[in-house]
């Protein structure tokens, strides 16, 4: 039996606190991840906010989820698109990003970047080879 | 539900995972695994700790692949597959062993 590896991707565009939008993409990311298609993650808006360095949750007593981002590759999801104009509008770079990795089976194991810095533009080319998408 | 271990009593959900994750405690793993008829040996003691282990790090229980591979990595190959993880928790690795550890139902296990 054949089947058809779809284009998955699933669109970040709110900060990680304050509403469950964020925590439930990750967990269905890593749910679908099972199902073994083509998956991409987008963040773009207030969505690069999830992949920040050091957050600390104490102060609005949830559940600190930034670790599991680094387990995504282990779940071979790796292509991570952050949206280069959104980190910019709110004065971040790469630099403030977790450092997210993945091992690349197919390279000798080699540790490899699972986040993309792309435009504004080559985003929605990206979007456009799609076949679903998942809107957070 | 409930479970006793240890002189006290441990709440679990309708599944039997432990309700509160920070009351974990060895002598719980014990009392589930002589629930499920299961002795814990050293060999099933190094895949809860390893679940633990990585529980702290990444706040997720792992889905049985990526246990699989994880373990395989960590404690060599010949431990790093289904057959030898199965052999020590028959209901599975992902959700047996991740019970006994105290951690939560293995997110991405369907």
């Amino acid at each position: 039996m054949s089947e058809q590896i779809k284009k998955f991707m699933y669109v970040n565009r709110r900060a990680p606190y304050g509403t469950i939008y964020a925590w439930e993409s990750l967990e269905v990311v890593l749910i679908g991840a099972a199902f073994d298609q083509d998956v991409s993650l987008a963040f773009i808006d207030d969505g690069v906010y999830q992949l920040i360095k050091g957050q600390d949750t104490a102060e609005v007593e949830m559940k600190n989820f930034s670790p599991t981002y680094q387990a995504l590759g282990d779940y071979d999801v790796t292509k991570l698109f952050v949206e280069k104009e959104s980190l910019e509008e709110r004065g971040l770079t790469l630099e403030d990003l977790m450092p997210l990795t993945y091992e690349d089976e197919d390279d000798d194991w080699a540790e490899k970047d699972s986040i993309r810095l792309v435009s504004r533009a080559e985003l929605a080319d990206i979007m456009d080879e799609q076949d679903v998408f998942f809107s957070f | 539900m409930a479970i006793e271990a240890n002189g006290k009593t441990f709440e679990t959900d309708e599944e039997g995972y432990l309700t509160n994750l920070a009351e974990w405690e060895p002598a719980v793993a014990d009392a589930m695994a002589a629930e499920d008829d299961l002795p814990l040996t050293e060999e099933h003691w190094e895949i809860l700790n390893f679940l633990r282990e990585y529980y702290e790090e990444y706040q997720i229980a792992p889905a049985v692949r990526v246990l699989t591979k994880a373990v395989g990595k960590r404690l060599g190959k010949e431990k790093g597959n289904s057959k030898y993880l199965y052999a020590l928790f028959p209901y599975g690795p992902g959700k047996q062993a991740c019970r006994f550890a105290g951690l939560p139902k293995p997110t991405g296990c369907i």
